[in-house]
């Protein structure tokens, strides 16, 4: 049934996040981005929300509340909302406990899950992303070579995030002799496996507030059961999706957050003796805004929704994610241009979702839902 | 709890609409080509196709709601084609104001009839406060004098609400609503204008010669003319609420039809569309038709919400102007952009993309532009008044 209504649990999850993006998040931004770096007490004030320990379930030491794609997008629009360098930074742990809970064997969960269950924030992440400028996730440069009973992986992977902290990361690579979504798996990769060389913290053009590093992968030897899900390997399309479909939801927070900044700005703005916001062109472009960010909004839901059905969501986390890149770009630079000059100057954030958008734009794989 | 999967309900009635559709569509180019003859109510090869009505017997809380499922089936029947569909549909837009704002008296006496809506002059538009059509009470009897332009399903309707003013110096406030029956003498139904597209649908002119009519067909009967600024016009417009999604609605079928062509014809010329890859590993060809079918995907759930929002009784002003501004301008995008995809294929009239491009074009600009929209919407997010952003 077509349904656009959250639940009631849902609708909690949103209320109390809008409340910590505004009150907890957003005040650091500007700090977080000018440091290149995020408080410990901001991700364990988080942490303590249970956005990734409640969906384990309670064999494994979580709260054993549904695993919902669904309530994890509305989560990571809210917090995105805030910040979209600390909402990646919060919802970390969720991009390498999520596959593991999803497809991971019993042995997996049973081993990493309860990494995920305790007190205070635990850094693991999701590592996808390659310093090629023709990425393609279908078309990975790691590899996996079978050796003995486990394998050897050698590659290189970029902006994984709080790379600097985790404890484990989830490799994705390509297996030797497969092709397309049929060739990928993942790896489970503790920090200090021999090989393994973590770069310094990186500098990006956008989202500095997140510490992210690269990997060199040098014949790091895994043994077979580091394979997630085993023999069986994993849904590779469903790990792409979950993570498409979270940055679409991450593209439509940032996006919410300009249009909420612009519309007030617009009406306080005085030029040629009256409101800018009372001319069309300026209030056409945060109509637009507003039209584009309710499309964005339910096609990451329409994604997530497939997610949460357990079907297959490639198509509609694609178009949501790609969708979203295209019209977060487009609202943060009309944003930016509502502010004119100062758009351009730091001590209005929309620079810095500006920045932020165009680096969303170009991501894979930093968050899974 | 938020899903966007149809039950085996909801199946079974767009299954119906689209058997439906694929005998439309094969008429489409005809009508287009017989501009001035109308589609027979029941097309032959249909006719012992249940009427899709009888068969929301059974329907549950469990499926879709009335109103989203009724914009799905106005979709999946212009996907066969606009002007057959429209010829099917009972009632006009005047029926639809007649339920909003008539007495009862009113609803009893019409309630049979087919009514056009009259409310575009030649010399207003989207500025529908400015009609220069007049109503003048000469005893017991409201005295037309006007004409009226755009009249859709105007031929074929039994009768039409006008919109005319009693005072024009009152200004908005001064517009009323008019039942007129057709065969009242000193209403003349003019020629049927001749169109880019939708050819085949029903679009007349008006004009009224001191027409007289009887004092109780003022529409809700209500004959005072209220203070400035009291919202008796913002009433009015209210309507268009409940149209605009439906409009909405007719222009993504079009659009959907136009992109599912496109999908096939290029795969056929061995162009292959995946949802997968980056953009490196997509053709241009392939990359314009992901952008191109996003478009019609979010303008379809924005207004798949706004009808939503209807069902669950809660307000839906912003969402009406969001969904027809979104789609009014994603169709237009879609079309013209599939015809850039395939060329000549595009553009011969032995296919029906080209048809699908000029009559997708009207559903930007009727029952209210894009442009209108987007004044609505921006006055609402801004807290503005008419007056404060014109």
């Amino acid at each position: 049934m077509i349904s656009f209504g959250p639940t009631e649990e849902q609708e909690i999850v949103r209320e109390a996040l809008r409340e910590f993006a505004q009150k907890e998040i957003r005040p650091l931004a500007r700090e977080c981005d000018e440091t290149g770096s995020i408080p410990d007490a901001v991700l364990d004030a988080a942490w303590s929300l249970g956005l990734t320990s409640t969906q384990i379930p309670e064999s494994y030491g979580g709260a054993g509340e549904a695993r919902s794609p669904i309530t994890n997008v509305l989560a990571l629009e809210e917090l995105a909302f805030g910040d979209a360098a600390l909402a990646l930074a919060i919802v970390s742990p969720s991009s390498f406990a999520i596959p593991i809970l999803d497809m991971g064997t019993e042995e997996q969960k049973k081993t990493y899950l309860p990494l995920f269950t305790g007190e205070r924030f635990h850094a693991a992440s999701l590592a996808l992303v390659e310093p090629s400028p023709v990425f393609d996730a279908l078309e990975l440069r790691a590899t996996a070579e079978p050796k003995g009973d486990g394998f050897l992986l050698s590659g290189r992977k970029c902006f994984v995030v709080l790379g600097d902290r985790a404890s484990h990361f989830l490799v994705v690579v390509r297996a030797s002799g497969r092709e397309s979504f049929a060739g990928i798996d993942a790896f489970i990769v503790p920090r200090d496996a021999k090989g393994l060389e973590i770069s310094e913290i990186e500098k990006n053009l956008g989202l500095r507030g997140l510490p992210t590093v690269s990997l060199s992968l040098d014949h790091v030897e895994v043994p077979a059961s580091s394979r997630l899900g085993g023999e069986a390997g994993i849904d590779a399309r469903r790990l792409l999706a979950c993570s498409r479909a979270g940055l679409a939801a991450a593209m439509l927070g940032l996006s919410r957050a300009v249009m909420e900044y612009a519309i007030p700005y617009a009406k306080d703005r005085i030029a040629f003796g009256e409101a800018i916001a009372r001319r069309q062109t300026i209030a056409f472009w945060l109509a637009d805004m507003r039209i584009e960010i309710d499309s964005m909004r339910w096609l990451a839901w329409q994604a997530a929704s497939s997610l949460e059905r357990g079907n297959d969501a490639t198509r509609t986390a694609h178009l949501a994610r790609a969708y979203a890149a295209d019209a977060c770009m487009k609202i943060a630079d009309d944003g930016l241009q509502v502010l004119g000059g100062h758009g351009f100057i730091r001590e209005h954030p929309v620079e810095l979702w500006y920045r932020a958008a165009r680096t969303l734009g170009v991501l894979e794989g930093a968050v899974a839902v | 709890m938020i899903d966007f999967e149809l039950t085996q309900n909801d199946r079974k009635i767009l299954g119906n609409v689209r058997r439906e559709a694929l005998v439309a569509r094969t008429y489409a180019r005809y009508y287009d080509e017989h501009e001035h003859e109308f589609p027979p109510e029941t097309l032959p090869e249909a006719k012992d196709f249940p009427d899709v009505w009888t068969l929301f017997a059974g329907r549950t809380a469990e499926d879709t709601g009335m109103g989203v499922i009724s914009l799905l089936m106005a979709m999946g029947q212009t996907w066969g084609d606009y002007s057959v569909r429209m010829r099917r549909g009972k009632g006009g837009l005047g029926n639809a104001a007649l339920r909003a704002a008539g007495t009862p008296e009113q609803q009893e006496k019409w309630k049979d009839g087919t009514l056009a809506m009259a409310i575009t002059e030649p010399g207003c538009g989207s500025d529908s406060a400015a009609v220069q059509c007049t109503a003048v009470l000469d005893g017991d009897e409201w005295v037309i004098n006007g004409e009226k332009i755009f009249v859709t399903t105007g031929c074929r309707a039994d009768g039409v609400v006008v919109w005319a003013t009693i005072d024009k110096s009152a200004g908005r406030a001064g517009i009323k609503s008019f039942l007129i029956e057709k065969g009242t003498p000193g209403f003349v139904v003019g020629h049927k204008e001749k169109k880019l597209g939708i050819r085949a649908d029903d679009t007349a002119v008006y004009i009224f010669e001191n027409c007289r009519i009887p004092r109780s067909n003022l529409l809700g009967g209500d004959e005072s003319i209220p203070h400035a600024g009291s919202g008796g016009f913002r009433g009015v417009m209210k309507t268009f609420n409940m149209t605009r999604p439906g409009v909405a609605a007719i222009g993504l079928g079009m659009a959907e039809a136009a992109l599912d062509f496109t999908r096939e014809e290029l795969e056929k010329a061995g162009v292959e569309i995946a949802y997968g890859p980056g953009i490196h590993g997509q053709s241009a060809a392939a990359q314009k038709f992901l952008h191109l079918e996003g478009q019609l995907e979010a303008a379809k759930l924005t207004t798949l919400h706004a009808a939503w929002l209807g069902d669950e009784r809660k307000p839906n002003n912003d969402e009406a102007s969001i969904c027809k501004a979104k789609a009014g301008a994603a169709v237009r995008e879609i079309t013209q952009g599939c015809i850039e995809l395939l060329g000549p294929i595009g553009i011969t009239r032995e296919h029906l993309l080209e048809k699908w491009f000029r009559d997708v074009r009207i559903t930007d600009i009727y029952e209210g532009t894009g442009q209108i929209q987007r004044l609505i919407l921006a006055r609402s997010i801004l807290g503005y008044s008419s007056k404060d952003l014109k």
